[in-house]
């Protein structure tokens, strides 16, 4: 049995301080309160006292309380019977069935050798032109959704999670609203997709702390199904509450903040996260579509400013659409020159020519006479979002391209288009000349 | 090592250590946290008292107050010898394909490996001879490390002249063998091997003298060497806001730069960047050589999430393991992606050691750090009177994008080129997204300056123009200023922009870009006549897509040839003076 101790000595925030010994850094422990047990983990050693962090927050916690270290940092199971199961931020059951508590692992392990990674090179199928053509999405992808509250940011995870081929969905909910939380069960259990997911949820009602623990909870038990050769898909939301719990918790400790009161190190905490996407030389594969909503819209915001930094493109989500400027997938180049000899040239001059229609359309509005051109733009510009942005189209990528090749030509001719000679020769399409 | 130093640990707060020693410690020397049956390395970086700071390369889960800690009296140091190129190394120069066979797929902590393989057998011929005074860098004799003579010199930590007493005979040996012996005028003898240690923070200055770096580095990115040049023993950043292509430019530099050595510092960025590189290096071909590219790269990579004091340790094991090449008469060029990255590891260990915080929090050193670390780019004269040079390329993740920050700054201080990346060009698919107005060089440029200051000219009238055009509208802009914007445009998109995923356009020698750069030069002579607006625009379109093809054809093709013959006529279509 393990040593009680009773001397709590500090209670700041939701970090206690307790006198103790010989526990180790990040270690768990249970705070025993009148109101029940909650979980606590160590985030500072000094001397003879001990920092933790409580996951249920510090409300109620009494300096006479009792605090039992386990010895161990957090775990989680890593069994196949996760499959179908749905579970709290700090890995208790959410679906009154009994916990599980074989094959456990601890929860934020090492770094993948960059040696035993390989150049991702498998597309990623959503149906959605915006993503298929302008920006595919690559099996081992981290990738965030930047949006603003009330945006369908939600509905466009589950659709890429229903549509995507994959071997297992491992769903992260921080700070989700119960609806939405509602929502994706149900959208999962529609598809029969549950019985190939697991889900840590961490509602909006419940304390704050406890979002931290579900990026490294989701990721562990990712990691483990890949390594079993499945290629799993990771979809947290939103990480704006994750980095806002970290800040808290920095807040309390008195760290020295760095831009608008988040840590120093949030580019490294987000990267330990967003970093566990990967494409394992010989087994499976992670990849991770995560939501960051930005405050204010603005992209300049720490958390969606540090999150472009580490991962390998964003998706802008804004009035319902994916916006072609600012959303980029790194790793297209990966997979679009194999897809069709068209990919490349249909996805550049489309984004170019829409760029030109929305300066047209600021001349438009500024009361300028239209050149010839400029109502070639409008054309082209009105075309390309009713038939390619919206959201509600869904059509495979090979159509997509046919596509865009029937809008180019009913718009331009082949010379204005300035796509290289032999691609219009092959691709251009023969009734409109 | 029984007889060091040792501590106990009072204090853990991340990865930094807190401990109480017994007797003397020295600033930034390395110990060791024992952790049971493991050993993680850290170093010391404040001492207090009886108690010093130190900072763990590795995570701290587990440590617990009182744990022991080992000193070991050396400074963090890099181990210099034959077999360091095509390596794949950590920020604290462990091999990763080595780690890779003995722990698998994770990077267990605790686990160090020897950078070089010491059975590993070289060629050696011995240039010394019995009774030569040599001094710290001099040569010794050198053995082949694939195109290149490496040379053994005298270690650069040996002070003083140095007699030599014997030195091994032509043959094979390993990287134990003792390749001479040494004899100062103390009469302290000393055995030299192929390897020798040097401490990263401390800049190699085995050489006489530093010299103004006036040679260009052909880097094939023809905005680069003809707009915004970099020389051989220069320094150079590449700031930009996330998506404007900063590591895809430092990728075909790292491709196509005439430097004999490449060392890439991946220091807090992408796993998936450096997979990138670690794969597809080894399958590419050097074409001054015929070698694998790889044959001439070293990759020091400690990716964003891996221990953050390794990241800060990683961009000086880099420079010293350039430093060492260049000792060697080489030109090296060293590019670090990223030095944001590096600037926020100093910024966490400033915080957790409670130091006033500067601005945005980053320690008030951070200036006096990173223009240490550029300076020991150059080009240096070496004791032999040959010369070697460094060549250093920083990539720069400014906040937000806002190139008022701190990291930003400091840099432009101190660097000979700015290369800023804009996120407007990178929207608009205009790549490399470099920004032919703000961006500025202080090297020497491979094409003629009068032409080059015809070519800003209108680029920036140009701008002024389609500025312009946005108030009053094309309707209220004359022709000729209409026809200014359209030859501003027309350079950007064929020599400016340059597409690195094309066989041909990746890369454009130095004869090739002053070559079109002439051609290019010509239209933007040419007085053309149009009739209006329409039909000039559509004529620099046509134009245009002749010169693109013509950048996609090799420089030796038949088909180039035939191809100017289509411009030239096209040229003369409109000009007014033909």
């Amino acid at each position: 049995m393990r040593k009680v101790y009773h001397k709590i000595i500090q209670i700041a925030g939701n970090v206690i301080t307790v006198e103790a010994e010989n526990v180790g850094n990040n270690d768990l422990a249970e705070v025993t309160t009148t109101r029940g047990t909650s979980l606590a983990q160590v985030i500072r050693l000094q001397d003879n006292k001990v920092y933790l962090q409580v996951f249920a927050g510090s409300r109620g916690i009494s300096t006479g309380d009792e605090v039992r270290f386990l010895g161990h940092p957090m775990q989680v199971s890593a069994s196949d019977d996760l499959l179908g199961r749905i579970f709290t931020g700090s890995g208790q059951p959410r679906d009154s069935r009994p916990p599980i508590e074989e094959d456990m692992i601890n929860i934020g392990g090492p770094s993948v050798n960059p040696a035993k990674r390989v150049i991702p090179r498998k597309m990623i199928r959503t149906g959605i032109p915006m993503i298929d053509v302008f920006n595919t999405l690559v099996e081992s992808q981290k990738l965030p959704i930047f949006s603003v509250a009330g945006e369908p940011y939600n509905e466009l995870l589950a659709r890429i999670a229903m549509q995507a081929e994959v071997d297992v969905i491992i769903l992260g909910g921080m700070g989700l609203k119960y609806d939405d939380y509602l929502k994706f069960r149900n959208t999962l259990d529609e598809h029969g997709a549950l019985s190939r997911s697991v889900l840590f949820i961490h509602t909006a009602s419940d304390p704050i702390v406890e979002s931290l623990l579900v990026p490294d909870m989701c990721l562990a038990v990712a990691e483990q199904y890949a390594l079993r050769d499945k290629r799993v898909l990771v979809l947290l939301t939103d990480m704006t509450n994750f980095s806002d719990a970290l800040k808290e918790i920095a807040i309390t400790m008195e760290q020295i903040p760095s831009n608008r009161g988040y840590p120093g190190d949030l580019y490294s905490q987000l990267a330990a996260r967003y970093e566990k996407a990967v494409d394992f030389d010989g087994a499976g594969s992670i990849t991770i579509l995560a939501v960051t909503t930005m405050p204010g819209d603005d992209v300049t915001h720490p958390v969606p400013d540090n999150t472009g930094y580490i991962t390998e493109g964003q998706f802008y989500l804004r009035n319902g659409r994916i916006e072609p400027f600012g959303s980029l997938s790194r790793l297209k180049q990966q997979v679009n020159g194999r897809t069709r000899g068209d990919h490349r040239v249909i996805m550049d001059t489309m984004i170019r020519f829409y760029a030109d229609f929305k300066e047209t359309l600021e001349k438009q509005s500024m009361g300028f006479q239209m050149s010839s051109w400029d109502n070639k733009l409008l054309k082209f510009g009105k075309r390309f979002e009713t038939e390619m942005m919206d959201l509600s189209v869904n059509i495979p990528l090979e159509e997509a391209l046919d596509l865009g090749w029937k809008i180019l030509a009913d718009c331009f001719d082949p010379t204005e288009t300035g796509i290289k000679t032999d691609l219009i020769r092959e691709y251009w399409p023969k009734d409109a000349q | 090592m029984t007889d060091n130093n040792k501590g106990h640990i009072v204090g853990v707060n991340g990865n930094l250590l807190t401990v109480e020693f017994d007797t003397a410690v020295t600033q930034n020397e390395v110990a060791y946290a024992v952790l049971g049956d493991i050993r993680l390395k850290a170093e010391v970086i404040r001492v207090r008292g009886q108690r010093a700071d130190l900072q763990v390369f590795e995570g701290t889960e587990g440590l617990k107050v009182g744990d022991p800690i080992e000193f070991t009296d050396d400074l963090l140091s890099a181990e210099l010898g034959p077999g360091l190129l095509t390596k794949v190394f950590d920020g604290l120069q462990n091999p990763l394909n080595k780690l890779a066979e003995k722990s698998g797929f994770f990077l267990q902590r605790g686990i160090y490996m020897d950078p070089l393989e010491y059975d590993s057998e070289w060629d050696f011929t011995p240039i010394a001879k019995p009774g030569d005074t040599l001094f710290a860098g001099d040569r010794i004799g050198f053995v082949p490390e694939g195109i290149f003579k490496h040379y053994i010199m005298l270690p650069f930590s040996f002070l003083g002249s140095w007699e030599v007493i014997s030195v091994a005979p032509a043959g094979k040996y390993n990287l134990r063998a003792c390749m001479a012996k040494v004899r100062n005028a103390r009469g302290e003898e000393r055995d030299v091997t192929m390897v020798q240690k040097w401490p990263v923070k401390i800049p190699v200055s085995c050489y006489k003298e530093k010299l103004m770096p006036v040679n260009p580095l052909i880097t094939q990115q023809r905005i680069i060497d003809s707009f915004f040049p970099v020389a051989q023993g220069g320094t150079f950043c590449t700031p930009g806001p996330f998506g404007a292509g900063k590591t895809v430019l430092q990728h075909a530099i790292s491709q196509h730069a005439e430097a004999d050595v490449v060392i890439i510092a991946a220091c807090g960025e992408r796993a998936g960047e450096v997979v990138e590189i670690l794969r597809e290096f080894p399958e590419l071909k050097d074409p001054r050589t015929g070698k694998s590219l790889m044959d001439r790269s070293i990759i020091i990579c400690n990716t964003s999430s891996m221990p953050v004091a390794a990241r800060e340790a990683s961009v000086y094991t880099a420079v010293t393991l350039a430093e060492y090449y260049r000792q060697m008469g080489l030109n090296v060029l060293l590019l670090a992606d990223s030095t944001s990255r590096w600037a926020q590891a100093l910024r966490e260990m400033s915080g957790r050691l409670e130091e006033i915080p500067g601005e945005e929090s980053f320690p008030a050193y951070l200036e006096s750090r990173i223009a240490s670390f550029y300076e020991r780019a150059g080009l240096v004269v070496l004791n032999d009177g040959s010369k070697g040079s460094i060549t250093i390329g920083g990539s720069v993740s400014p906040a937000g994008g806002n190139f008022e920050e701190p990291v930003t700054q400091a840099t432009l201080k101190v660097v000979g080129a700015f290369l800023g990346l804009s996120r407007d060009r990178s929207s608009a698919r205009r790549f490399p997204a470099i920004h032919p107005l703000d961006s500025w060089s202080k090297y020497q440029s491979i094409v003629d300056e009068s032409k080059l200051q015809l070519a800003r000219q209108t680029l920036r009238r140009g701008t002024e123009v389609n500025q312009m055009m946005k108030v009053v509208g094309e309707e209220g802009t004359t022709t000729d200023d209409f026809v200014i914007y359209l030859k501003s445009e027309f350079l950007d998109f064929v020599y400016l922009q340059q597409n690195t995923f094309d066989a041909v356009d990746a890369a454009t020698s130095k004869d090739r870009q002053v070559y079109t750069f002439n051609k290019v030069i010509d239209v933007l002579n040419t007085d053309f006549d149009f009739e209006d607006k329409d039909i000039a625009r559509r004529y620099f379109l046509e134009l245009r897509l002749l010169f693109t093809d013509l950048n996609y054809i090799a420089f030796d093709d038949a088909k180039f040839k035939e191809q100017e013959e289509k411009i030239i006529a096209k040229i003369s279509e409109r000009a007014q003076h033909a």
